[in-house]
C-alpha cells in the first residue's frame, strides 16, 4: 500500500463537496416530476428553479438564460450542431450558410463536432495558437469574416490551463456579425466568469469539475438570441432540452456553484502558491524539464510538464504505484496515435507531448501533497530515464 | 486516465515486472553484446533496444538485456521477454511471437496488445544481428512487405498493426489504414488478412 493517496486529477474529475452530497441525497427523497402539477411535482419544480436561479447568479446571468443539459460536451454539441442547422424553416437559420471559426486547442466534443458538420458541408476554420497555448488575435482577426456565423473559443483549456481574452474575442466576434460561444468548463469555479461582462452569447460549464456530480451541464444563452432544441421530444428547459429532468443532478450542481461562489477566491490564492512550490521543486530536482502552458494567464491549480528522454504513461503509473493521480498527454494512455493535440498544438515536440504530465489540484490537496509528489517524482524520472533508450542526460 | 492501486486493469504479472522490470541494460558501453536490435521509434512514443549475449557452445541464449522508450505494457512485457528467452536456443527464440509474451503475462488489455510486439520485434533485430555477426545470414527471415491496396500504398504490415491497434472491422481497418477507399478491388484479400491477424494476435 502507498504511504499516502494524492488525487491530482482534479481536471478529469473532482470529488463530491460533501455539502453537495447532503443536499442530493435529500433530493433523492423527492421523486415528482417538475412538470407535473402535483404536490409532489411541484416540490421538485421549485427544487430544480432555486438550483438554476444559483447558476444564474454564479455567472450573473438571469435564470431564464440557463438550461440544464447532460453534461459539458453535451453542451457545446448542442451550440454549435443547433447554430449550423440547414433548415429554412429554423427559427435560429439567421447564420444558416456561414461558417464556424473555433481553435486547435479545444476539447474534443468540441473538435469533432466540428469535424462532423464540416463534413455536412458547414465552413470550419481552426484558428492557431502560440506557444503558451494563446489564440493568435491577428490570425483571428483575419479569420473572422462577414461569412462567420459563430466563434467558438474555450475559457481555459484543460490540458496546459491557459486562459484565453474571452472578452476581446467575443467583441471581435460581434463586430464582424458573428454569435460568440465559449466551452467554460474548466473555467467556471476555477476564475470568477461574468457573461454580461464579457459579453458571450453561449457559456457552457459543467457539474463533475467543480465539486458536483457527474451526469449535468448547464448552457447559459443570452436573452434574445435564437435558440432551438437539438434533443427533442418535450416541452422541459423552455423547449430547449427534451427529457424529464435530473432533478438530483440539478440540485447538485446548484449547491455546487453555491459553494465555488464562497470557496474560490482563497483557493485559488493557495493552489497558485503550491504551483509556484511544485514548478521551483521540479526545476531544482530533475533536469531537462519543460513546463506547458502560459506563464500567468492560467489556472492557478493545472501544471503541465513534459520530462526529456521518458513516456508519460509510464510516469504515470510509477506515480500511482505511488498513491498519486496524475494525468498524461501520451498517446499510449489514451489509446490513440498521437499525443496531445493541445501540446502539438503549441509547438511542443512530439517526444516531449509524449512525455508530458497534467498536475492538476483542488480543495482538499494539502500542502503535505504537493511536498509527497516533489518527494516521489525525482527518483521515478530518474529511475524511467535510467532504462529509456532516449534521454542522452544533457545536463547529468 | 488513472487507476487506484486495488484496481489495475492489468495482470498482477504485468504490475510485477513494470515495478521491478528485470534485466534493464543499465550501462550500454559496459554490456559486451553479440548482438544488438532496436526498434520502434520516438515519435510514435516507443523505441525499444534488446541486447543478447550468446553461449556459443549450445547457441542459447546466455543473456538478454533491454531499454525502452516506452509505456508500462512495453516494459512489463519486454521485462519479462528477456527472462523466458535466457537459456533457450537461438532459433527457438527467433520464433517467439507476441501471444507468446502476452500468455507468459496472463494478459494485456486489448489495446496495449501491440506495445509487447516491441520487445519480440527488437529480439528478432537483435538476434538478425547475431546471425549477420556470426556469418548465418541465411538464417535471416526477409520480411518483405507486400502491397495490398495499390491505390492507397497500403502493406499486408500496416493491416497487420492496425489490428494490432485495434482494428477489428474492414470499415475500422479503413479507418486507420485508408485502403481500399479509392477502386476497392483490394476489399475480398484485405478482408482475408484482416481475419487472419485478429486471429493470430487474438486467438
Amino acid at each position: 500500500m502507498p504511504e499516502r493517496e494524492v488525487y491530482f486529477d482534479h481536471n478529469a474529475t473532482t470529488p463530491l463537496h460533501p455539502e453537495v452530497k447532503a443536499v442530493m441525497a435529500e433530493a433523492m427523497e423527492c421523486y415528482g416530476n417538475p412538470s407535473s402539477l402535483h404536490a409532489s411535482g411541484r416540490r421538485s419544480r421549485a427544487m430544480v428553479e432555486q438550483a438554476r436561479e444559483r447558476v444564474a447568479r454564479f455567472i450573473n446571468a438571469s435564470p431564464e438564460e440557463i438550461i440544464f443539459v447532460g453534461s459539458g460536451s453535451e453542451a457545446n454539441n448542442t451550440v454549435l450542431s443547433v447554430l449550423s442547422c440547414p433548415s429554412g424553416h429554423c427559427t435560429c437559420g439567421v447564420k444558416r450558410g456561414r461558417g464556424i471559426l473555433t481553435t486547435r486547442i479545444e476539447h474534443p466534443c468540441i473538435l469533432e463536432t466540428s469535424k462532423c458538420l464540416s463534413d455536412r458541408g458547414v465552413p470550419v476554420t481552426f484558428c492557431a495558437v502560440d506557444s503558451f497555448g494563446k489564440v493568435s488575435m491577428k490570425e483571428l482577426e483575419e479569420a473572422v469574416t462577414d461569412k462567420t456565423g459563430l466563434v467558438s473559443v474555450m475559457m481555459a483549456n484543460n490540458e496546459i490551463g491557459t486562459i484565453q481574452d474571452i472578452k476581446t474575442i467575443a467583441k471581435l466576434a460581434h463586430e464582424k456579425g458573428a454569435l460568440f460561444h465559449t466551452d467554460a468548463v474548466q473555467a467556471v469555479g476555477k476564475i470568477p466568469v461574468d457573461v454580461k461582462d464579457l459579453d458571450v452569447d453561449f457559456l457552457s460549464l459543467s457539474g463533475h469539475k467543480i465539486y458536483g456530480p457527474k451526469g449535468i451541464g448547464a448552457l447559459y444563452i443570452k436573452k434574445g438570441v435564437a435558440f432551438c432544441s437539438l434533443i427533442r421530444g418535450g416541452h422541459q428547459e423552455q423547449g430547449r432540452r427534451a427529457g424529464t429532468e435530473n432533478t438530483i443532478g440539478i440540485v447538485g450542481l446548484g449547491k455546487a456553484v453555491e459553494m465555488r461562489a464562497a470557496e474560490m477566491a482563497e483557493e485559488t490564492v493557495r493552489l497558485g502558491k503550491w504551483k509556484e512550490v511544485l514548478r521551483a521543486g521540479i526545476e531544482k530536482d530533475i533536469p531537462d524539464v519543460r513546463f506547458n502552458g502560459h506563464p500567468h494567464d492560467c489556472l492557478a491549480n493545472t501544471l503541465n510538464v513534459s520530462f526529456e528522454g521518458v513516456e508519460g504513461e509510464a510516469i504515470l503509473l510509477y506515480l500511482d504505484l505511488e498513491g498519486i493521480a496524475v494525468s498524461t498527454g501520451s498517446a499510449c494512455a489514451s489509446g490513440s496515435l498521437d499525443p496531445s493535440h493541445v501540446l502539438l498544438a503549441t509547438g511542443v515536440p512530439v517526444e516531449d507531448a509524449h512525455g508530458s504530465i497534467r498536475v492538476s489540484m483542488g480543495r482538499d490537496n494539502t500542502e503535505g501533497d504537493v511536498q509527497y509528489l516533489l518527494k516521489k517524482l525525482p527518483a521515478i524520472i530518474q529511475r524511467v530515464r535510467g532504462m529509456s533508450t532516449a534521454y542522452a542526460g544533457r545536463s547529468k | 486516465m488513472s487507476m487506484s492501486s486495488g484496481d489495475w486493469a492489468y495482470t498482477d504479472i504485468v504490475r510485477d515486472h513494470f515495478a521491478n522490470p528485470r534485466n534493464v541494460l543499465e550501462d550500454e558501453n559496459a554490456f559486451e553484446h553479440d548482438g544488438k536490435g532496436i526498434t520502434g521509434n520516438l515519435k510514435c512514443g516507443d523505441q525499444m533496444m534488446v541486447v543478447i549475449k550468446v553461449n556459443k557452445d549450445d547457441q542459447t541464449i546466455a543473456d538478454c538485456r533491454w531499454k525502452t522508450y516506452g509505456c508500462a505494457s512495453a516494459i512489463a512485457s519486454t521485462s519479462i521477454l528477456s527472462e523466458m528467452v535466457k537459456g533457450m536456443p537461438v532459433d527457438k527464440a527467433y520464433e517467439i511471437t507476441p501471444q507468446d509474451i502476452t500468455n507468459e503475462l496472463g494478459s494485456l488489455p486489448e489495446h496495449k496488445i501491440h506495445c509487447s510486439v516491441l520487445g519480440d520485434k527488437a529480439l528478432r533485430a537483435a538476434i538478425d544481428d547475431y546471425y549477420e555477426r556470426g556469418g548465418m545470414s541465411n538464417k535471416i527471415r526477409k520480411d518483405e512487405a507486400k502491397t495490398i491496396c495499390q491505390c492507397m500504398n497500403v502493406t499486408d504490415h500496416e493491416i497487420e498493426h492496425a489490428v494490432l491497434e485495434g482494428a477489428r472491422t474492414y470499415y475500422e481497418l479503413q479507418e486507420h489504414t485508408k485502403l481500399g477507399t479509392v477502386c476497392g478491388q483490394c476489399e475480398g484479400a484485405a478482408r482475408e488478412l484482416l481475419q487472419e491477424y485478429i486471429k493470430k494476435h487474438f486467438g
